[in-house]
């Protein structure tokens, strides 16, 4: 079981509780728009506490209220591609790839690898605010799997590109899929995208209050 | 410059530029530590320290000045602390006029250093997170670089607001010729001697354009930091 996830969480008057299991490979993570589907991202990774519940992942325990486990997001090491890239504005490329590189992480990959992988040579030297969104996207990743990630969490990463950047990002989740062995969870609400990247599909629906 | 003022005017402004850089010294790592836990710390008493942190700003300055005199004369605590192991008497002396200007100096500097931290987007810290970095390390790699514009200009602040220190200075230091006459208490007792005019009105043009400087040079950083979230050209 790559993902085991139960949770549950109060927001002002508002309740969120979701639940899914999945396997390995990318799990899509679907729903309408304002359901949850960033903050239950945020959960897995640690960045948001939820009231109850547990979250599993690769045979992790990362969160367990119930048994006061919560692993700092910091040592869950989630690769966590984030919607707008979010790249350090005062760092060059190659040392936001650098930021949480660790070695001998068990994707095997150095920088020179995820480089070429990536195809992003050309743009070490550059200010992340000159490059383009399917650019900086590529460069998130890139930080992302050179942290020695376990898992990758992904939130719309197609969601500010056009439709040419769209299919250039698109194969390279694909291969991300499909050549490391990391459970993905990929949050879109994109239906054709979804259809060609998921293994399996959560839909998240509006938790009705208790 | 120097053919225009007198010596004793250029002991007076060498005397002021080393109390406030004292002071700004003394202020700084306090002041940023403050700002820090105003701007990103959750924990009861948040309000209570916000209010602490102001009062100076609010308090009549010769009440602080007295309070320090309390607190650091030679029979209060922390005076008789400093007196005794490490031989450090303030009343009365330069350093007792930083410590009085670094007092006046710290609510600015709390406020420019907490909005210039408030205007750092927590979802980069949080990005550094998830790669691994520690609370530490993401104050001193993203956090700290990010709002370095802002902590300047506040520093910069806070050293103009102690260079123009009164109240709490002559309460706490006195006015001692050469030893904690700075501007504004030279420019005070210039006004009590007979036919000071004319000194008053140079030393205090020396504080209009030192003043200025400071709050030039602070709004230039400030708005350095601004554009810097924009565009980061080559």
């Amino acid at each position: 079981m790559s993902f085991d996830v139960d949770v549950r969480w109060r927001i002002g008057r508002r309740d969120f509780h979701f639940a899914f299991e999945s396997g390995p490979g990318l799990t899509a993570i679907t729903g309408p728009s304002g359901v949850g589907k960033t903050s239950l991202l945020n959960v897995v990774a640690g960045l948001l506490r939820p009231d109850a519940g547990h979250v599993t992942v690769a045979g992790e325990r990362l969160f367990d209220r119930a048994r006061r486990i919560d692993v700092p997001p910091r040592e869950r090491r989630a690769g966590y591609v984030f919607q707008d890239a979010r790249l350090f504005p005062h760092l060059r490329v190659e040392k936001n790839l650098a930021y949480g590189q660790r070695d001998g992480s068990g994707l095997g990959m150095d920088m020179d690898d995820v480089v070429a992988f990536l195809r992003i040579g050309h743009l070490l030297r550059r200010w992340p605010s000159t490059l383009s969104g399917g650019e900086a996207q590529r460069v998130a990743i890139g930080r992302a799997l050179l942290s020695g990630p376990r898992f990758l969490l992904m939130d719309e990463p197609l969601g500010a590109l056009d439709a040419e950047r769209r299919e250039d990002i698109m194969e390279v989740i694909e291969r991300l899929r499909d050549e490391l062995e990391l459970p993905i969870l990929y949050v879109s609400h994109d239906r054709a995208e979804v259809d060609r990247l998921a293994d399996r599909v959560v839909t998240l629906r509006e938790t009705k209050n208790r | 410059m120097m053919a225009i003022l007198t010596p004793e005017e250029i002991g007076i402004m060498a005397l002021s530029l080393r109390v406030s850089l004292l002071a700004v010294l003394l202020c700084a790592p306090l002041a940023f530590a403050t700002a820090w836990l105003l701007a990103r710390g959750r924990f009861p008493g948040k309000l209570a320290l916000d209010v602490l942190v102001h009062l100076p700003l609010v308090l009549p300055p010769v009440v602080t000045g007295w309070l320090l005199l309390l607190l650091f004369g030679p029979s209060g605590p922390a005076g008789a602390w400093l007196e005794r192991w490490l031989g450090v008497t303030l009343v009365f002396r330069w350093t007792g006029a930083a410590l009085a200007a670094a007092v006046m100096a710290f609510p600015l500097m709390v406020r420019s250093m907490r909005l210039a931290l408030e205007s750092v987007d927590v979802r980069l810290e949080n990005a550094a997170r998830t790669l691994g970095a520690s609370t530490g390390r993401v104050l001193r790699t993203i956090t700290l670089p990010l709002c370095l514009p802002g902590i300047a200009a506040g520093m910069i602040l806070g050293g103009a607001r102690a260079l123009g220190e009164f109240g709490a200075t002559i309460t706490f230091a006195a006015n001692i010729a050469g030893e904690t006459r700075t501007l504004p208490l030279a420019i005070y007792s210039a006004l009590q001697a007979p036919g000071g005019e004319a000194i008053v009105m140079r030393l205090s043009l020396i504080s209009i354009a030192l003043s200025v400087a400071a709050l030039v040079l602070s709004e230039l950083l400030v708005r350095r930091s601004g554009a810097r979230k924009g565009a980061h050209e080559l």
